[in-house]
């Protein structure tokens, strides 16, 4: 097993990303490591940019990642993928799910949506793998599940068990929700277990 | 193996402070909301045996806790530290009658302004105050530290400070847990000489302050939360708090003399260190706090000539201040189109700017609050903000300095919670001082901003239980103002003209602008109508885009794109309503003139 290593997550505000990290988070304590998240919040208003760290190994003390040095980001957002690039490095793996979500100055017709933004780390040689999780969601059955899904596809890059996942979810997730979000992290995980 | 959640948890700084203030037997606890606090009462109200509130204001809170600790139980207060200036009148007195019950207050402070108008270091406070200050570095040591904190209190007669930042409030982490430790009981003991702070009292307060600070000057030599890890005699880090972290992952062989508290400083302590190290760093977020008072030891230090002191720092930062040849590249950021948080789909704000931002000549005096986002794009509409209650008081004074000028064209602007916290004093002014300001109090019945804590206009408590609910027309009415008038902030055409008529006024009118957050629990059950755009009436006018509602967004055409859907060839888009966004609030239905925007179930 990896001693140590980061992950950040990043997306926008109401797509789930705290629960997304809290499940990696209980599946890095389940398997025995020092963990610390550092995330910001306290605007109540959907739609900013929102990111966490998530640091494991046998003892953390800072909870912020440094820049080059996220072993992966997990990005619910193409644009919001591509804004933390100053933390990656060459043998960064990023997680994407590849739905756009329009900012305000691109709503409105300001400015256009950056196009191509896959090659912004393709042409950097860092390992990008774009997941469709509305898509997955959708098929499970739950929009909601999204988030679950990218955890999922996360998971394979990560050296911790499925079961340890399935575990967390088991008993950390709402009883109702338990059996959908289980279903869509196994989505999550075979297709970017497929790619 | 199963992460053990029983004698362990994870938790956030914030929730193990609630759980550190419950195991430290609180009696009394109260605070005002405020990123990054806000969640220490809200997680502490759910714990048995504590009482808890939210207060109208810092101030109104730390007196409560005083008159808690008056009456012998332990006590806390908990604030954002803007909310420490505040609360300031009350702080510095409180050092003078000391406590009967143990006092500790809490400053969450904001470092890179997250979420604040400033990033001041409110370790100037502890100094100011003549009060000790504990500031732990990460979520277990928050929990441990809360419970040293009520001891120095009880043991040296003060209040004790306890500073946290957002990298420790919002920083979840693995912590030990306790039992609760038993609650005093409360009693009243007159004490006049100790706490009613005449002249006389006072001074002989005073040099009590100067006794027990010796004392504690002496027990920080001792304490073990200041203390030295011996490391490589090459460079010595005096650091604390978050930045301790940041020191130990960026030099871990340093040694390190780990300040738990941080004020008074242990002299003795800080010299021997001084002496075995061959270079020694001061790494401290903000002001050169430590460091000055290091340097007025006569001791040689490193500090701020390296570390930046705008800002948080991280192990990055530390390093590449000391250490810059040992940095590699890292990749630059790509330009991108910023995402800041926006007002919600269908926000009550929204209307009364949209208002707002028709009228051009208008400066607008705003306040702190979600309606501050009224200054963005494409809204425009707040020409300042300063402090919370500032709108109304801003406005009175431009409007004293503008006199004639200005008539028909000051407007202050605030919330609810911020009217309570410290916009009716300014009202009373206007009224006293007589202007012509239009104030509107946004009126959405919550304190969102900082997560829809209850107020004392809700009509429930902290715990969620029905409280009287403050009447502001009444309130107004008492306080003076002759023209008060209720606008429902949806309806753009009646909002419209209410501020047209009110603004024109000679004399202080206010406006309630009255309509729920749409983010209440209540709001986001209710079964709300849903808005479409009727394509073939839209022309492109981007009348309802100009509302900038996340809703709504623009698809842009080509020419012969615009031919093709039957459109003029020179439309150069069309609008789109995101139909699973609309919560039915019908703004843009009311700003658009060609009936392309209706509701989906006339259809
Ligand atoms: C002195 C001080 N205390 C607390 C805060 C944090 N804060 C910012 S806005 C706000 C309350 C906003 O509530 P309200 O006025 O009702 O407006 P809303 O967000 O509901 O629109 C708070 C508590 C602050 N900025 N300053």
């Amino acid at each position: 097993m990896k001693p140590s290593g980061n992950i950040l997550f990043s997306g926008v505000g109401g797509q789930g990303i705290l629960l997304a990290s809290e499940i990696t988070a209980y599946a890095l304590l389940n398997s025995g490591y020092d963990a610390k998240k550092s995330e910001v919040h306290g605007m109540a208003q959907r739609g900013g940019s929102v990111v966490a760290h998530l640091r494991y190994g046998p003892r953390v003390y800072s909870p912020l990642i440094e820049p080059g040095t996220a072993d992966i980001q997990v990005a619910f957002e193409m644009m919001e993928a591509a804004r933390y690039l100053p933390f990656l490095n060459q043998d960064s793996v990023v997680v994407v799910n590849t739905q756009r979500i329009l900012p305000p100055a691109v709503a409105t017709g300001k400015v256009a949506y950056p196009d191509n933004l896959m090659a912004e780390f393709e042409n950097r040689g860092i390992k990008v793998i774009g997941i469709d999780a509305f898509d997955l969601a959708k098929q499970v059955g739950n929009l909601r599940t999204a988030n679950v899904a990218m955890v999922g596809a996360m998971s394979c890059f990560v050296d911790l068990d499925t079961e340890v996942f399935l575990h967390v979810i088991e008993t950390k997730v709402k009883e109702q929700f338990r059996d959908i979000n289980k279903k869509a992290f196994l989505a999550g995980h075979e297709a970017a277990q497929a790619k | 193996m199963t992460f053990d959640g029983k004698d362990k948890l994870w938790l956030s700084g914030n929730e193990a402070i609630a759980r550190g203030a419950w195991e430290a037997g609180v009696s009394v606890a109260s605070g005002y909301p405020g990123t990054p606090s806000t969640e220490i009462m809200e997680y502490l109200s759910s714990y048995e045996g504590v009482y808890t509130e939210w207060a109208p204001n810092e101030k109104v809170g730390l007196e409560v806790a005083i008159g808690a600790s008056f009456a012998g139980v332990r006590a806390f207060a908990t604030m954002k530290h803007v909310g420490m200036n505040v609360a300031a009148d009350p702080l510095f007195t409180a050092a003078y009658t000391g406590i009967r019950g143990g006092l500790v207050i809490l400053t969450a402070d904001d470092p890179e302004m997250h979420s604040s108008q400033n990033e001041q270091d409110n370790r100037n406070y502890a100094f100011a105050a003549k009060m000790p200050m504990i500031e732990p570095s990460d979520p277990s040591e928050a929990k441990e530290m809360l419970a040293l904190a009520f001891e120095l209190s009880e043991e040296n007669d003060t209040p004790v400070l306890f500073r946290i930042t957002t990298r420790v409030a919002h920083v979840k982490g693995v912590v030990d847990t306790a039992e609760a430790r038993e609650r005093q009981e409360a009693s009243i003991e007159k004490m006049p000489a100790k706490f009613v702070m005449l002249p006389g009292n006072a001074r002989v307060r005073r040099a009590e302050i100067e006794k027990r600070m010796a004392a504690l000057k002496q027990k920080a030599e001792t304490l073990v939360e200041n203390r030295i890890e011996q490391g490589s005699a090459k460079r010595g880090f005096i650091t604390a708090g978050v930045s301790y972290n940041y020191v130990k992952e960026a030099f871990p062989d340093a040694s390190i003399l780990k300040l738990g508290m941080v004020w008074p400083l242990p002299e003795k302590k800080i010299k021997e260190f001084a002496a075995s190290v061959d270079e020694l760093f001061v790494v401290e977020e903000l002001d050169p706090f430590l460091e000055n008072h290091i340097k007025a030891m006569g001791i040689a230090c490193t500090g701020k000539e390296l570390i930046p002191s705008q800002g948080e720092l991280n192990s990055f930062i530390v390093k590449k201040s000391i250490e810059p040849q040992s940095i590699g590249k890292v990749y630059e950021p790509i330009d991108l189109p910023m995402r800041p948080p926006n007002m919600c789909a269908g926000c009550p704000h929204r209307g009364i700017f949209y208002g707002l931002s028709r009228m051009k000549d208008v400066f607008v005096s705003g306040d702190i609050g979600c309606y501050t986002l009224g200054f963005l794009p494409p809204l425009s509409a707040m020409d300042s903000c300063v402090c919370m209650g500032a709108s109304v008081t801003v406005a009175h004074g431009m409007s004293k300095a503008l006199g004639e000028k200005g008539k028909g064209k000051i407007v202050g602007i605030l919330g609810d919670s911020t009217f309570m916290h410290s916009g009716i004093t300014g009202l009373v002014n206007s009224v006293y001082n007589e202007n012509y300001t239009t104030i509107i109090i946004v009126d959405n019945r919550t304190t969102a901003m900082t997560g829809h804590q209850p107020n004392p206009a809700s009509g429930s408590t902290i715990k969620g239980e029905a409280a009287h609910s403050l009447n502001f027309e009444k309130l107004c009415t008492a306080i003076g103002v002759k023209h008060i008038t209720v606008v429902n902030p949806h309806d753009i055409d009646a909002t419209r003209k209410v501020l047209k008529d009110e603004v024109a006024r000679d004399e202080v009118s206010v406006i309630i602008s009255r309509a729920p957050c749409v983010l209440l629990p209540e709001e986001i059950r209710r079964q709300k109508p849903v808005y479409f755009t009727d394509l073939e009436n839209c022309t492109g006018c981007q009348a309802c885009i100009r509302l900038g509602c996340p809703a709504i967004s623009w698809n842009p055409l080509t020419p012969e794109e615009a031919l093709a859907r039957g459109y003029k060839e020179k439309q150069k888009g069309h609008a789109m309503i995101n139909e699973a966004q609309c919560v039915g609030c019908g703004q843009c239905a009311a700003v658009c003139k060609f009936e392309a925007i209706t509701l989906k179930e006339e259809n």
